[in-house]
C-alpha cells in the first residue's frame, strides 16, 4: 500500500533540513510568530533554535492559551501495562533488549486480569499495552487475546509493540485496540543504524511508515515521538513535528499527538549521547502546541514529579499515572522495568496533584464502539 | 420575559434559550454551579466520557435533575459511529434526545453534514429528537427537517475559537428559510456575540468553552445568561434595520400631499 505521508515527510528530511541548532533568527521575526494563527514548517524550525529559548515565558503563555482554548482545563490519564518483555532486537539503549541478561516473561490471561484488575481500580479506562518484538513469544495473535481480555476492564486500549502491516492492525483493531504508540526513536538513519546493531528493528523504512500504516488501518489515535538524547534533540524534534504535520496534513480525520520522551538509566547503563535540558523540553512543548494546536502532547513518567507539575500548564495534554515498566509489576513478578520511572505517585495522587493545579484528571475520552 | 414567548422542542417546553456544555471544566462539580448562574435550560455531555461505573468521577452525578440532558455523539467520525454513541446513550438512561456531532477533521473540527443528516435519518427514525450540529448550508437545513430533525445546530465560528458569529449571513438565511428552531452553537466567545445571536433571531445558544475556560466561570455563565435575555428581548421588540445611509429627518417628499 502506497503510503503518501511518509514519502512527503522523506522528501522534507531528504531537503536538506538544517538543524533548529544552526538557525538565528532575530527577535522580532520569532516575537512575530507567538502571535501568528498558522505556522509553516520553517516557522517551526525558529521556534525550536536556540535563540527561542530566550522567549520561553511567551512562548508559554501563548501555548497555555491554545490548549485552554481547545482542550479546556482538562487532562487525560493513561498508564502503561507490559504484557512480555522477551525481545530479538539489540537496541543498545532499552532494558529489554535481546542482549540484557534479565529474567523474561510473559503474561498468562490469568495475571493479565489480574494486573487489569489492579488498575481498573484506581478508575483509568484507558491503558496502553507494551511488549517486545518476538515472533515466537508474542505474535500478533497473542496481542489480540490479550487486547480481547483488556476490553472487559478498559474502553480505550492503545498498543506500543512493534511495526506492522496494515492487515495486522486492522485486524488489532477489530478486536478492540483503538490507539497505536510507536517512537521512530532517531530520524537519523546513521544513528539508527548504530544504536540498532541486530534485529527486525534494523529495517528504518519499515518502522517509519508504520504510523501512517496505523492511520490507514483505521486507528482512531496515533502518537509518535523520537527518544530525546539520542542525537541532536532539536532536530529530532523538529523531524517528529513534521511527521506528525505529514500525518495530519493525509489523515485528518486521525487524533495525532507526540510524545517527548527524554533517555533514562537502563539496567545496561546506557548514556545518552546528548543533553536534554528541562528548558528545552519546555520550549520543545510550547513550540509544537504553536505548530498544531490541536494535536495530543503526552508526558510520561520518565519525568520527575516536578517538571510534570510544570509542564501541565501550557501544552501536556495526556499524562501517564501509576506507571510500572515490568512485566506484571503490579501484581505477580518484580523483575526488572525497561526504564527507570522518575514519578512514582499514583493514579489518586496525580488526579489530586491535577484539581490543585485547576486541572480536571479525564479517566474516560473514548469507548472502543 | 413574556410567557407566550418559551421554546419547545421534540414537545419539550424549555426554560429559557441558554444551552451549555460540559467540557473543559476545572471540575466536573462548576457544572451545577455553572447551569444555576445561567438558568440554561438544556446541558450536553460527551457519551464519550460517561462513565456510570465511576462514582464521583462520573460526570452524570454532576448533572442538576432540573436541566434537560442532551448527550452528543462528540469522537464519532461517520454516521454509523454516531448512531451507536446515541443508542449507547439512550440504554445508559440519558434520555432520547441526541446531539449528533460527526467531525472528520482534526485541524478544524467542522462537522460533516453528509454524515449527519445519514445518522439524524436513521436516529429520527428510532424515535430520538435530534438536534444536529452542522455547517450552516441551507440544503443540509431542508434534508435535515425532511429526516426528522427536531432543531438545527449550526456553528457560528470553528468550536473553541471564541470568534463569534463569523458565519452570519448564512445564519441568517437558515433563519429566515427554514422553520425549525435554530440554535448557534461553537464559535460564540462572549456574552455581546452571544446577545448578537439573538437579535439576529436564533431560537437559542449553546456555549461551553467561553464559560468553561473563563477565569470565573460561574460569573461568566451568568453574564451568558443574561445576554441571551437581552438579546431575545431586542429580537421581539423588532429592532430598527441597519441602513448603508443616513435617513433625514425632513423627507425629500414631505411636501407630497
Amino acid at each position: 500500500m502506497n503510503t503518501p505521508a511518509t514519502t512527503r515527510f522523506r522528501a522534507l528530511q531528504e531537503a536538506g533540513l538544517a538543524s533548529p541548532a544552526a538557525a538565528t533568527p532575530e527577535l522580532p521575526a520569532l516575537q512575530r510568530l507567538l502571535t501568528q494563527d498558522r505556522l509553516t514548517p520553517a516557522e517551526f524550525r525558529l521556534l525550536l533554535s536556540p535563540a527561542a529559548e530566550t522567549l520561553l515565558e511567551p512562548l508559554a503563555r501563548r501555548a497555555q492559551e491554545l490548549t485552554l482554548r481547545h482542550f479546556g482545563r482538562t487532562m487525560q490519564l493513561y498508564t502503561p501495562l507490559y504484557l512480555a518483555n522477551y525481545c530479538v532486537n539489540g537496541c543498545t539503549y532499552c532494558g529489554y533488549s535481546a542482549g540484557q541478561r534479565i529474567e523474561r516473561h510473559r503474561l498468562t490471561p490469568d495475571q493479565l486480569r489480574r494486573e487489569a484488575e489492579v488498575i481498573a481500580a484506581t478508575g483509568l479506562r484507558h491503558v496502553l499495552v507494551l511488549t517486545g518484538e518476538s515472533l515466537t513469544h508474542t505474535p500478533p495473535d497473542y496481542i489480540g487475546d490479550c487486547i480481547e481480555i483488556l476490553r472487559d476492564y478498559f474502553t480505550s486500549i492503545a498498543i506500543e509493540i512493534y511495526p506492522l502491516s496494515v492487515d495486522s492492525y486492522r485486524e488489532l483493531a477489530g478486536r478492540g485496540a483503538d490507539s497505536l504508540t510507536l517512537y521512530q526513536e532517531t530520524y537519523d538513519r546513521t544513528r539508527y543504524a548504530e544504536l540498532h546493531p541486530y534485529g527486525p528493528k534494523r529495517d528504518y523504512d519499515f518502522r517509519l511508515a508504520a504510523p501512517e500504516r496505523g492511520c490507514q488501518a483505521g486507528l482512531r489515535a496515533v502518537n509518535i515521538g523520537a527518544l530525546l538524547g539520542l542525537h541532536d534533540a532539536r532536530l529530532e524534534f523538529l523531524l517528529t513535528g513534521l511527521h506528525a504535520y505529514c500525518l495530519q496534513e493525509q489523515y485528518p480525520g486521525v487524533d495525532l499527538a507526540v510524545s517527548l520522551p527524554r533517555i533514562r538509566p537502563v539496567p545496561g547503563g546506557f548514556q545518552p549521547a546528548v543533553a536534554v535540558t528541562d528548558r528545552m523540553l519546555a520550549q520543545f512543548i510550547a513550540a509544537f502546541r504553536l505548530f498544531m494546536p490541536r494535536a495530543g502532547i503526552a508526558l510520561s513518567t520518565r519525568e520527575r514529579a516536578s517538571i510534570r507539575d510544570g509542564l501541565i500548564h501550557f501544552g501536556v495534554t495526556r499524562l501517564s499515572a501509576g506507571s510500572n515498566t515490568a512485566v506484571g509489576g503490579r501484581t505477580c513478578q518484580s523483575g526488572s522495568g525497561q526504564f527507570e520511572i522518575d514519578d512514582h505517585r499514583g493514579v489518586a495522587e496525580i488526579s489530586a496533584m491535577l484539581y490543585q493545579a485547576g486541572r480536571q484528571p479525564v479517566f474516560k475520552d473514548w469507548q472502543t464502539l | 420575559m413574556p410567557d407566550t414567548d418559551t421554546l419547545s422542542i421534540g414537545g419539550t417546553r424549555l426554560a429559557s434559550r441558554l444551552f451549555v456544555g460540559s467540557g473543559k471544566y476545572a471540575r466536573n462539580s462548576l457544572i451545577p454551579e455553572v447551569v444555576a448562574a445561567a438558568g440554561a435550560a438544556v446541558i450536553t455531555v460527551a457519551v464519550r466520557r460517561v462513565d456510570l461505573e465511576a462514582g464521583a468521577e462520573n460526570i452524570l452525578a454532576h448533572i442538576p435533575p432540573n436541566i434537560v440532558l442532551m448527550p452528543n455523539t462528540s469522537g464519532a467520525r461517520n454516521a454509523q459511529e454516531a448512531v451507536r454513541l446515541a443508542r449507547l446513550a439512550r440504554a445508559a438512561g440519558c434520555g432520547n434526545w441526541i446531539k449528533i456531532e460527526v467531525i472528520d477533521d482534526n485541524r478544524y473540527l467542522m462537522p460533516d453534514n453528509a454524515e449527519t443528516l445519514k445518522a439524524t435519518e436513521l436516529l429520527a427514525a428510532e424515535g430520538f429528537v435530534v438536534l444536529p450540529y452542522i455547517s450552516p448550508d441551507l440544503y443540509a437545513a431542508r434534508r435535515l427537517k425532511a429526516a426528522g430533525a427536531a432543531a438545527l445546530m449550526p456553528l457560528g465560528a470553528p468550536i473553541g475559537t471564541n470568534r463569534g458569529l463569523q458565519t452570519k449571513e448564512l445564519l441568517r438565511i437558515m433563519m429566515e428559510e427554514t422553520d425549525l428552531p435554530v440554535i448557534v452553537d461553537a464559535g460564540i466567545g462572549r456574552p455581546s456575540q452571544a446577545a448578537a445571536a439573538m437579535e439576529l433571531g436564533a431560537a437559542a445558544v449553546l456555549v461551553n468553552t467561553a464559560i468553561a475556560t473563563a477565569d470565573d466561570p460561574v460569573r461568566m455563565a451568568a453574564a451568558f445568561g443574561l445576554a441571551v435575555q437581552a438579546g431575545r428581548q431586542a429580537w421581539l421588540a423588532g429592532p430598527g434595520r441597519c441602513r448603508e445611509t443616513a435617513a433625514a429627518s425632513s423627507p425629500l417628499t414631505g411636501f407630497l400631499r
